[in-house]
């Protein structure tokens, strides 16, 4: 009996040092904590027959980026995508993230614009952590047959929509509403008191817009369930979900609001414990290639930072995106600057109340 | 006499496991949460000891609602369980016999094959506006319109007591099982209606059964996330969303680790007064 018991401890040690050392034999794979659509199958095996890295997709948003490097002061991942507004305040908060070597970076595959614009914005004491990855914009997704008139964010609280329209209780709503009602939130990110301010006249005119909700969305597929069964006529959305709701169904539009879309820019960042940093570099060039980021563009419905892959990408979406913006319309797009840390506090109250409001 | 030591070593390991897990995963991780708890955040990367957290969470309504709103609603679904249940379960221990009875039994247990999120989707499909049982009134004439009956308190109920509900059942069949069906013949012998059998004989023999159900439903219930959070509407609020959202959406781990703690405490204490007024004691009832 005795001597039973201390086997089966010696063949159960021996068990999880074999699945330990397992964990550790497979040097070359790269671990990328990313969004979902950014890393599509057909990528990933050219990527592993081309290099012979195993590569391990995690799909995530970028709170839950955050918080799992967090949680583990930047390991777990070699490879991350953060949105390039979030980088710099997680940095100075927790230390996460592991200075980028931008010679490494194949320079010539991505727009220069873009490229400084990201360097620029994640820049923490002197060091550049982000280069750009996919850009998109958020707008309105308008069902044009059940409803009009809709061009602005404030249009989703107009009268005869009542238990129709959707939105995220997220910070983009925050500050879509404060600019559609003519306010400019991020010229007051560095003044907590005009933010503040700011941030009470959208937390009245959010709370009065309850009426029109039908659900506050959580993740892309509620919101394209909810309007694909036209429980919801309008909504504030991705323009990559609009694009698809389009495809299946043409009275569904994705339109830039006339206060401006809000544009972000989704990078790569490596986490500051990255172990197969190489390997990150390698993931990061192949997927800047203009004919592997039409592939990324079609499976994830938005445009990427690299050079010239917009003649690879198919026509429909190329249409859909014209029909969406015009030169004039692409130039109001309003790119979400850095968040300074602090405010998030600030608009996790105003959103908190918000959902604690009652319905009038 | 001391015991042999071999002996002790093979007591010593078979207490390990349960000592490691403990350990490891309950007593290390609260340890942790509590200092966490315990400071607040001044500049970036420094910190603080302090209880502001706690006090936060009494001086801002919002969160003190909350939690309130999350227990009565809680013990709202636990009353609602057990008086689904015991009906249930009564004809289960007590009026079938044999193959009939494992069988019935056997059906509720079926929904809890698939797990949980699976389950409430099966809700969403049902309860949403352009869902099955709306289309089935539309269908039959009954309204003239579609009816939304998702995204509300009531959607969030049924699908709080559908999970909840074996979870009440198995202590209840256990506990009814074990009275001897000779006692509630003489209770009728003896000029007892079905009301006073019910309240001066089953009831009571059934309370260490009704307790430990009703604590398991209540703290399922309590720390449920997935059912309110996709049942729930627009003005629906859950603690744990709460907790969840101070976590990782708001990167607050203090606050969130704080309210963690009082969600710990405050339902130990409502379970602890729910037992005081049943006359209850924790031991009768894993007994």
């Amino acid at each position: 009996m005795q001597r039973g018991t201390q086997n089966g401890m010696v063949a159960l040690i021996a068990v999880a040092v074999l699945v330990a050392g397992m964990g550790t034999t497979r040097a070359e794979t790269l671990r990328l904590l990313t969004w979902g659509g950014y890393a599509p199958d057909e990528v990933v095996e050219m990527f592993e027959a081309e290099t012979g890295i195993d590569v391990e997709v995690t799909k995530s948003n970028n709170e839950d980026m955050i918080s799992k490097l967090r949680a583990t002061g930047g390991s777990g991942f070699d490879l991350a995508q953060p949105s390039q507004d979030r980088v710099a305040s997680a940095q100075v908060d927790h230390d996460i993230y592991k200075p980028m070597d931008l010679s490494k970076i194949d320079e010539d595959q991505i727009v220069t614009s873009m490229l400084q614009s990201t360097n620029d914005k994640t820049e923490v004491d002197g060091k550049v952590y982000s280069v750009p990855h996919v850009w998109g914009t958020s707008g309105l997704i308008v069902n044009t047959k059940l409803a009009s008139g809709i061009k602005d964010y404030t249009d989703l609280c107009g009268p005869n929509l009542e238990d129709k329209v959707s939105y995220r209780l997220k910070r983009p709503t925050l500050i879509g509403f404060a600019f559609a009602m003519g306010m400019d939130p991020f010229a007051a990110y560095e003044n907590p008191a005009t933010y503040e301010a700011i941030l009470a006249k959208v937390e009245e005119a959010l709370i009065a817009c309850k009426k029109n909700v039908k659900a506050y969305w959580t993740g892309g597929d509620a919101l394209i369930a909810l309007l694909r069964s036209g429980e919801a006529v309008a909504a504030m959305g991705w323009d990559a979900g609009g694009w698809k709701l389009n495809s299946e169904n043409p009275d569904i539009v994705y339109i830039a609001p006339t206060s401006g879309a809000l544009g972000w820019i989704d990078t790569f960042t490596l986490p500051r414990k990255t172990e197969n940093e190489e390997a990150a570099y390698k993931w990061i060039n192949f997927v800047m290639r203009p004919e592997v980021a039409a592939k990324i563009t079609a499976a994830a419905g938005n445009f990427t930072a690299s050079k010239g892959s917009e003649k690879f990408v198919e026509e429909k979406l190329q249409k859909q995106f014209a029909q969406s913006f015009n030169p004039v319309t692409l130039g109001e797009i309003k790119w979400y600057p850095p968040v300074p840390p602090g405010l998030e506090v600030m608009e996790g109250k105003v959103l908190d109340r918000i959902q604690a409001a009652k319905t009038n | 006499m001391s015991t042999p030591p071999q002996i002790r070593l093979g007591l010593l390991l078979l207490f390990a496991p349960i000592v490691f897990w403990l350990a490891l995963l309950v007593i290390l991780p609260h340890v942790d949460m509590l200092l966490i708890s315990l400071r607040v955040r001044v500049a970036p990367r420094e910190y603080a000891t302090s209880l502001a957290n706690y006090a936060e969470f009494f001086t801002e309504p919002l969160y003190w609602n909350t939690f309130a709103r999350t227990a009565i609603m809680s013990v709202t679904a636990t009353v609602m369980t057990l008086l689904i249940a015991f009906p249930v379960s009564y004809y289960i221990a007590k009026m079938v016999r044999g193959r009939s009875k494992t069988f019935l039994f056997l059906l509720c247990l079926t929904p809890f094959w698939v797990s949980e999120l699976v389950r409430t989707f099966g809700w969403m499909i049902l309860l949403r506006e352009t869902g099955i049982v709306s289309s089935l009134l539309l269908w039959s004439g009954l309204t003239d319109a579609r009816v939304e009956l998702l995204y509300n308190d009531a959607a969030i109920m049924v699908g709080l007591v559908y999970t909840s509900m074996l979870f009440m059942v198995v202590p209840l069949v256990t506990t009814l099982d074990s009275l001897d069906d000779s006692l509630v013949e003489a209770g009728y012998d003896l000029g007892g209606n079905s009301f006073t059998v019910m309240r001066h004989i089953v009831i009571p023999h059934a309370m260490p059964g009704i307790a430990s159900g009703s604590i398991v439903v209540f703290m399922l219930t309590l720390g449920n996330y997935l059912t309110p959070k996709l049942l729930g509407g627009k003005d629906s609020l859950w603690f744990t969303d709460q907790i969840y959202t101070q976590f990782i959406t708001r990167f607050n781990w203090e606050l969130g680790s704080a309210f963690g703690f009082l969600l710990l405490v405050l339902s130990s204490a409502i379970v602890w007064i729910g037992l005081k007024l049943s006359g209850q004691t924790l031991s009768a009832t894993v007994r």
